[in-house]
């Protein structure tokens, strides 16, 4: 990031707040897509941006229930699951207390623990965690891709499918981000005495 | 130490996140909004709001009015040319296979417009004669105030969104209401025998 590190929780505070502006919202959730790529994936990095105003005194006391991040990943990864069920993206619009939610627990519980944990986590959690992240991305795109139903009552079947095109294509996308840092990255992937 | 830490605490959020997606899916239950609603109507079934409807001969009525008998009930609009024609045609045929309790005014089909602003009387009769309707034991209905619609749709739990070509995609279904007026089974548009064997089990009670 280009933007000084002081002023991240003031960027994530903003973020927020704009994400949460009605026309904001409106358009973001007018498709599955955007909803699901775009809104929620943007809640999460405000959640990243903020957590630094919590950090010096609580992640100290927290680190040692906090290992390898790994209590911070299983939060993530639970609060990820819960918006991606269908339902939730449905009851988002027209639920405003699930809206609330929705707005309050991705930065707070995906955004938030992620920034605090990912950097505790060595190179096996990262990497166990990213290839469920990939795996995911495929199975939830392939679903999209070939259901005949509408999973939400709230948008069209046309867009489910391109939401699960562009799913795979974001797998595919990590999968080669990850190859490129495996070789390139300067990861210590080798083990130390080769 | 905080080996021990991590995992009690790990454990303790995997329960309380468990638990939570539990209640957000009825118990692992319903994934789809479409599948909570059904579940909702099943286990706790819905008194219809006192909304007035118009029907395709220009008569008033509501749902209180039709008490005493099953009603099955579907959501169109007239102009549909995708799957809501199919809904027509599968009323017109459970018109014939369910002639004798519609004989006797046992039971009723009602297909509400959630189109009212198009779909007057005339649109109403249209989309029946279109759709083969026998002639008995079919209301097509449009509620007459957009808060009466708006009512209606919430407690039948039908999302009705733009289809970007000038109509509508729904949540297609066959609700089923019992003679007490009361919202208690929803079973799907393009099987209307799973609503049919509903009505005939509860007419055999």
């Amino acid at each position: 990031m280009i933007v000084p590190p002081r002023w991240h929780p003031w960027l994530g505070l903003a973020l927020w707040v704009v994400l949460a502006l009605p026309p904001v919202r409106h358009v973001l959730e007018a498709t599955m897509t955007l909803q699901m790529l775009v809104q929620i994936p943007l809640l999460a990095v405000a959640g990243r941006w903020l957590a630094p105003l919590l950090m010096r005194r609580v992640v100290d006391v927290l680190s040692g229930w906090n290992r390898s991040g790994i209590t911070g990943i299983v939060l993530v990864s639970l609060t990820g699951v819960l918006w991606m069920l269908p339902r939730m993206l449905d009851a988002a619009l027209e639920n405003p207390w699930v809206a609330l939610a929705k707005f309050a627990s991705v930065p707070l519980l995906i955004g938030v623990p992620l920034a605090i944990s990912w950097p505790q986590a060595g190179f096996v959690v990262r990497g166990v965690w990213l290839v469920e992240i990939v795996a995911m991305t495929f199975r939830l795109g392939w679903l999209y891709l070939v259901s005949p139903v509408r999973l939400c009552s709230n948008y069209l079947l046309s867009d489910q499918q391109q939401l699960g095109k562009i799913m795979l294509a974001v797998g595919v996308a990590i999968c080669l981000l990850l190859a490129w840092k495996l070789m390139w990255g300067g990861s210590q992937v080798e083990s130390p005495d080769r | 130490m905080s080996v021990l830490r991590t995992l009690l605490a790990s454990l303790l959020i995997l329960a309380a996140g468990m638990a939570v997606l539990g209640t957000a899916t009825d118990g692992f239950r319903a994934f789809t909004s479409e599948t909570a609603r059904r579940i909702d109507v099943r286990e706790h079934p819905r008194a219809l709001p006192p909304v007035i409807l118009q029907t395709a001969d220009g008569q008033m009525a509501d749902f209180a009015s039709l008490r005493g008998r099953w009603v099955l009930v579907d959501f169109i609009y007239t102009r549909c040319m995708t799957y809501c024609s199919v809904q027509g045609s599968e009323f017109a045929r459970l018109q014939d296979r369910l002639a004798r309790p519609i004989a006797a005014g046992k039971v009723l089909l009602v297909s509400v417009s959630f189109d009212p602003k198009h779909d007057g009387p005339a649109q109403l009769a249209g989309y029946q004669h279109r759709s083969g309707d026998r002639g008995a034991g079919w209301l097509a209905v449009r509620p007459t105030d957009p808060s009466g619609l708006d009512a209606l749709m919430h407690v039948f739990g039908v999302t009705a969104i733009p289809d970007g070509l000038g109509g509508y995609v729904h949540n297609a279904a066959i609700a089923v209401v019992d003679p007490h007026g009361r919202l208690v089974a929803i079973t799907d548009w393009d099987a209307p025998r799973e609503a049919e064997r509903y009505v005939l089990h509860g007419l055999a009670q």
